[in-house]
């Protein structure tokens, strides 16, 4: 489990309006790109200070290369991060309210309590 | 020293901007109602004449990242630029800027510290909504300096609720210790029960009415010892995932003090959260 890497790409793309239409437009090659080039680099520091060791697990790939809310949230990714991202990339193509709402349901199978969020 | 004048917690909506901004015509059926208790609302900061506003919010993953998670950390920097890309996006909320009073800052960190809390601090914040949708509320002409304190509800582990309580404590003695003559109030915000992200969001009302309705009565009553003995970290989850926001209510709770009782209280249904708005006078009510 990498649950802080997968929090990372939702934060970095978020943040980024170019990344957030790539993601929405090619969700699988903006997550093996990411997870390339941009997994490892520390968020404060200059691009030769990088980590060595991050990279998803094949599932948590498969769920962002698949935009699956619902997958993100069993694995424990921050559910904030999620939405904001997520009300981003889809929320214009519907009436208001009607994403969040489609977005709640798709996890109405979900009860008490939800996955552990702590990294 | 400074004098304490004002006591104030909110929740933080980021869309009353937006909401109170539309052209009548275009406004939601509930418009009409919330702008007209916020003003009512503003008018309690207004008649306590303050100087200088510190500030309690939750920054929302926009400056402070898991990589380097402060718990509570105290601003410290002549001005505080404010709200992000993405609230701009998402709630229509403008940029802002604030001006910082770096003595208040020092004051609080220094004596924040003796009195045995690790403060973090930082030298450039760019605050979010937790922090600019109170000044939209309350002071919309943003001409106070303010003194932000941010504390961690969102990324666990996260303190407990007593800590939360015993910081408002102290943020209170340390107010009343500041050099000075400024008329200060302490505003404060965070949530009643919410969900964000999960199966209970954007529900026809908050995820918890009947914690709602507790929250309110704790809170408009003082009642400190009824509410740490009924909410914990593991508690907080039940009401809705978003609830841990209800522990900067308790922090407030601590700088109004045990058993003070609010001298306003509103609340506001809306479709998926309840607003709550409470403001304590130490002074008395009469003469804030």
């Amino acid at each position: 489990m990498s649950k802080y890497l997968v929090n990372k790409f939702l934060f970095t793309v978020d943040r980024d309006p170019d990344l957030v239409r790539r993601y929405r437009e090619d969700p699988v090659g903006t997550v093996a790109w990411w997870e390339t080039e941009k997994a490892n680099e520390l968020l404060n520091c200059t691009a030769a200070e990088r980590s060595t060791y991050q990279r998803f697990t094949d599932a948590e790939r498969a769920a962002l290369a698949a935009q699956d809310h619902v997958a993100l949230f069993e694995m424990g990714a921050h559910p904030f991060l999620t939405l904001t991202l997520f009300i981003a990339m889809f929320e214009h193509d519907h009436e208001p309210l009607g994403y969040v709402r489609a977005y709640a349901d798709r996890m109405s199978h979900l009860s008490l309590p939800y996955p552990d969020i702590a990294t | 020293m400074a004098e304490l004048v004002a006591v104030i917690a909110s929740t933080h909506h980021p869309f009353y901007y937006k909401t109170s901004t539309l052209p009548e015509s275009e406004r939601p059926p509930f418009a009409a109602e919330w702008i007209a208790k916020i003003r009512n609302f503003r008018e309690t900061l207004t008649k306590a004449r303050p100087d200088v506003l510190v500030m309690v919010g939750s920054d929302h993953f926009h400056q402070l990242w898991l990589d380097n998670m402060p718990q509570f950390l105290v601003g410290k920097a002549p001005v505080y630029d404010a709200n992000w890309y993405n609230e701009e996006r998402e709630f229509g909320l403008p940029r802002m800027r604030l001006a910082g009073d770096e003595a208040f800052s020092r004051h609080i960190l220094r004596e924040g510290l003796d009195a045995g809390f690790d403060l973090a601090f930082s030298n450039e914040l760019r605050i979010d909504h937790s922090i600019t949708c109170p000044i939209i509320t309350l002071r919309p002409e943003a001409d106070l300096p303010i003194v932000p304190i941010y504390t961690n509800i969102f990324a666990p582990p996260l303190p407990r609720p007593k800590r939360f309580v015993q910081l408002g404590r102290t943020i209170r003695e340390l107010v009343e210790s500041m050099p000075g003559n400024q008329r200060v109030a302490v505003i404060g915000t965070g949530h009643l029960s919410l969900e964000l992200g999960g199966p209970r969001q954007f529900g026809p009302t908050g995820p918890d009415p009947e914690f709602d309705r507790k929250a309110v009565e704790w809170i408009a009553s003082g009642d400190i010892e009824g509410c740490l003995g009924e909410v914990t970290l593991d508690s907080l989850h039940l009401p809705g995932n978003a609830t841990h926001g209800f522990m900067d209510f308790m922090l407030m709770m601590g700088v109004a003090g045990e058993g003070a009782k609010a001298d306003y209280v509103e609340t506001v249904d809306l479709f998926h959260t309840m607003e709550a708005y409470f403001t304590w006078y130490p002074k008395g009510a009469d003469a804030p």
